[in-house]
């Protein structure tokens, strides 16, 4: 296959004369920008913390301060780091992270108060160490990879990497089963981790590459049938075994919420990559024909359809895994209200794993509707700053994978929300950057750093062509 | 590549507005509905988390709140629950509060309309709610005295302030310790509930003011009252005095307790028949008078209505529609005329006060966080229910049924005694109920008082009102007066 035009390739002859001169002459606005909402970000951080303290303890404990401001010189290392390698970088992706980051380990740390734990027994403290690995990962890929098509050329590695990551929960002795979903791997009894988290970054890096390769049997051939270009049969293939994979996955790791993410992820891309519908409707009904059937013969899938569909039943709800979570998060909602109890106020505690799967819930409970409005503002920023990428990028590969790792973030907050308040059945999936969870904060800083690393690019290549 | 870009982000668009929407709808617009739920433990935690106010007798806490490290914030303590149980009642966690705790939750909780801009100003301030205390009008000693009277009798004790209407004494037995149905666990609460619930002598019903008995020959008070009332009879009008009577329209035979005449003579007097407790002179005034007679002064005494003080107390009964047999049983307090001992209370308390009521009510004032009164209970008077004159008549003669009479057992030395017993039937075989009803100093009534024994005191069908029931009375009048 010819090696499409690459304009970064003259970036790198360009870049270090006119990256000096702009050095010199031009003000860096982007950073500043960033850095000014970098201590607001701390600031509200700090505050929901003390907040927390104040209304759940009654008192000021500094530790906990303490190990939130290494955090945040953390997060200003990495605001240093791009002022040098990534000076044109999107100003609001590193504020919106620091501040999902933050607001999380506030209310895990207020359910710890709740659960009177304390050093490494306490989620937040570890919750506070990962966000720090987290970091430190994502700057590390900042300094790697200094040009995204980097990435282009390990598609296929990428792809491996992705499907191995994503079986690895199945091979004995490795894997861990928790509350039911496979998706768990851990060594004895120390240090478990969701492979499948980062799994989704690699997918989203082998989805773009191969489908900027492929793209043009998968979209210009073909029957028209119903006004409609519908795929050869040949060409079904790859749909055919991401498919596949969703279903293994549903059925062997018995995480439903897993499987929609990267099923979604993949029609996306694919829809953008060909421009054709037609792939969509076709993918759409082969998982919801999937879901269809596992939903008759999978009793954990058939439950969560009943739980949503019925979950003030009281049937349902004291049911053996019923609704009983669900009706709870909606109970935590509800005494929520407009505006929320108030920090360390409220009873999160009283719903089941309110830290991570049930973190909105918790904080829908704390600072109320209003509060988790301005949380799903800042998603929805977050992923609208991913989509200009996909809008202002030159090349389609960047164009896809920027879109590809925001709409994941976006389907992830969607599956996970719209299930706490019964949109669509409830499943496992971590609120990206807020719920405790290693992997899942590692996975998100990971994005958040490609995402500047796009940005970037997107932003010097303009005016190096003119 | 942008024209599809666009189209998904409208997508994403659209999966943040169903977002927006659904959260909207269940923080909102389903929120009350949500909190209403029974299952919903945090609105019942919330009314835990506010400290409840106290229930105080004699300025003491017989009822508070005291902080515990636990969901609840607070634990309710019952000081000498036993012996408080019928006034406070308890308030369990998942469940229905009884007593007080539930005729005045609004006030012990803070969410009475009176506590309104406190609510407001602690929502301002920051400060943590407060309910309102409760200072009953039960008097310590008069509880003490009437609890240890009562012994290990099923029954109960009522002592109140003719002058005021306020409840002194309100003892029910057997008792139960409402601390045991105020932990913090639910399971443990409903074992201990369900124990209640199955156990001999329902102790869980405050036989004070929610327990019917045949009052028998107490109730004679009620129809000698209708009788002077009437202006066709007085005390000494005569009647009958036969060693049996045969019930009209029936073969059904009435006799006088322990069998006989109404003392000697062809004839005997209301005087002496109220004061020897006969039965069949109280048949034939009784059928003389007819029901409706007997009816609308029962009712103006209290009965067949549902009163509240604010504890509610069961409608006491005088039957509807009786024919001439029943209403020759009903002179002495039998067939369906049934009673709590509240009521017979009232009766004496009434006659004690030159004939007017005055409205029961154990709470004498509720009391705002910072000690201010935010409800006072003045004595209220009910109309007048019988003239004073009558109640004179009526004192006079029950002082002779105790110095002189069926009601011996609560002669007291140097303090005249007015009182009436009475020993009622239930079924063919069982126990009797034994009563005493009364007041003291006759003079100038400080204090009336009603016993109820029920199940015949454990001696089936041989005590008598007279045996058992009096020298309780005579106990608790001695416990008080001497105070």
């Amino acid at each position: 296959m010819p090696r499409q035009s690459n304009p970064s390739s003259e970036t790198r002859d360009a870049a270090p004369q006119t990256g000096k001169i702009r050095r010199l002459h031009l003000p860096q606005k982007l950073r500043n920008l960033e850095l000014f909402l970098l201590i607001i970000a701390c600031g509200i951080n700090l505050g929901a913390v003390v907040l927390v303290q104040l209304g759940a303890l009654g008192q000021i404990d500094t530790t906990l301060v303490l190990l939130g401001a290494s955090l945040s010189g953390l997060v200003f290392a990495m605001h240093i780091v791009l002022r040098f390698v990534a000076r044109e970088a999107d100003p609001f992706i590193l504020p919106i992270a620091t501040l999902l980051n933050g607001i999380g380990i506030a209310m895990i740390y207020r359910i710890d108060i709740a659960n009177a734990e304390s050093g490494w027994e306490s989620a937040a403290v570890r919750q506070t160490v990962w966000s720090g690995l987290a970091i430190a990962c994502a700057i590390a890929v900042i300094l790697i990879i200094r040009n995204h098509r980097v990435l282009f050329r390990y598609t296929y590695v990428a792809g491996f990497v992705g499907v191995v990551l994503l079986l690895l929960p199945l091979v004995p002795g490795l894997g861990r089963e928790v509350s039911g979903a496979r998706v768990w791997i851990g060594f004895g009894n120390f240090a478990t981790f969701q492979p499948g988290e980062i799994a989704k970054i690699a997918l989203a890096v082998f989805f773009a590459g191969y489908l900027v390769r492929n793209r043009d049997s998968l979209s210009m051939v073909g029957k028209k049938f119903l006004g409609m270009r519908f795929p050869r049969l040949r060409d079904l293939g790859p749909i055919l075994v991401v498919w596949a994979l969703s279903m293994s996955v549903i059925i062997f790791q018995r995480d439903l919420g897993t499987a929609l993410l990267y099923f979604g992820l993949f029609l996306v891309m694919l829809y953008l990559a060909t421009g054709r519908l037609s792939w969509v409707l076709l993918g759409l009904s082969l998982f919801l024909g999937g879901a269809l059937i596992a939903s008759q013969t999978l009793d954990y899938v058939n439950g969560r359809f009943t739980n949503w569909l019925d979950a003030l039943n009281p049937n349902v709800y004291d049911a053996d895994g019923g609704s009983y979570q669900l009706v709870q998060g909606l109970f935590g909602l509800a005494k929520g209200g407009l505006i929320g109890t108030g920090w360390g106020q409220g009873r999160p505690e009283l719903t089941p794993v309110p830290q991570s799967d049930y973190i909105i819930a918790s904080l829908g409970e704390e600072i109320g509707l209003a509060g988790l409005f301005a949380i799903l503002a800042m998603y929805l920023l977050f992923v609208a700053r991913g989509f200009r990428i996909g809008f202002a990028g030159q090349d389609d590969f960047g164009k896809l994978l920027g879109v590809g790792l925001s709409f994941v973030v976006a389907l992830q907050c969607f599956i996970v929300i719209g299930g706490v308040t019964r949109v669509i059945p409830l499943t496992g999936l971590t609120t990206p950057f807020l719920a405790a969870g290693g992997s899942s904060l590692v996975a998100n800083w990971i994005i958040a750093a490609l995402l500047l690393r796009l940005s970037d690019t997107v932003r010097n290549q303009p005016r190096l062509v003119v | 590549m942008n024209r599809e870009l666009k189209r998904v982000s409208i997508a994403v668009l659209f999966m943040f507005v169903a977002l927006f929407c659904s959260l909207s709808v269940v923080q909102v617009f389903q929120a009350d509905n949500l909190a209403a739920d029974d299952r919903n433990t945090r609105t019942l935690l919330d009314s835990y988390s506010v400290e409840r106010g106290a229930i105080l007798a004699g300025g003491e806490p017989i009822a508070q709140s005291l902080p515990v490290d636990d969901n609840y914030k607070f634990q309710r303590t019952y000081s000498n629950g036993l012996l408080y149980a019928p006034v406070t009642g308890f308030i369990p966690v998942n469940g229905a509060p009884t007593g007080l705790e539930q005729a005045l939750n609004g006030e012990l909780s803070g969410t009475s309309n009176a506590q309104f801009f406190d609510q407001l100003s602690s929502l301002v301030t920051g400060q943590d709610p407060k309910g309102a205390a409760v200072e009953t009008t039960i008097d310590p000693v008069a509880q003490q005295a009437a609890w240890d009277a009562l012994g290990d009798y099923t029954g109960s004790v009522v002592v109140t302030e003719p002058k005021t209407g306020r409840v002194l004494a309100m003892v029910s037995k057997p008792s139960y310790d409402p601390n045991t149905l105020a932990v913090h666990d639910s399971a443990a609460v409903n074992d201990t509930y369900d124990a209640l619930v199955n156990a001999p002598g329902d102790p869980l019903i405050n036989r004070a003011i929610n327990s019917l008995n045949p009052p028998g020959s107490v109730f004679k008070l009620v129809v000698v009252a209708a009788a002077l009332e009437s202006g066709q009879f007085t005390p000494d009008s005569t009647f009958p005095n036969p060693g049996t009577f045969t019930l009209p329209g029936s073969s059904s035979v009435v006799i006088n307790s322990g069998g006989g005449t109404c003392g000697s003579g062809d004839t005997v007097t209301i005087a002496t028949a109220l004061r020897l407790s006969c039965n069949i002179p109280m048949a034939e005034l009784g059928l003389q008078l007819g029901d409706d007679a007997i009816r609308e002064m029962a009712e103006k005494f209290g009965f067949n209505s549902e009163y509240s003080i604010p504890l509610s107390v069961t409608a006491s009964v005088y039957p509807e529609d009786p024919d001439d047999a029943q209403t020759a049983l009903s002179a002495f307090g039998q067939t369906s005329v049934r009673a709590t001992p509240l009521q017979m209370a009232l009766v004496s308390a009434t006659i004690a006060n030159g004939g007017i009521q005055m409205q029961p009510n154990v709470v004498d004032q509720i009391l705002a966080p910072d000690l201010s009164p935010l409800q006072t209970f003045a004595p209220v008077a009910s109309e007048r229910v019988i003239s004073a004159e009558t109640a004179a008549t009526m004192t006079q003669m029950m002082v002779n049924g105790v110095q002189d009479g069926a009601a011996s057992n609560a002669r007291i030395d140097g303090v005249d005694v007015a009182g009436k017993t009475g020993t009622a039937e239930n079924g063919d075989d069982d126990p009797y109920t034994l009563w005493f009803t009364g007041f003291a100093p006759a003079a100038d009534p400080q204090y009336a008082i009603t016993v109820l024994i029920e199940d015949g005191g454990g001696l089936g069908q041989t005590g008598y009102g007279n045996l058992l029931a009096a020298p309780i009375a005579k106990q608790v009048l001695e416990a008080v007066l001497n105070k």
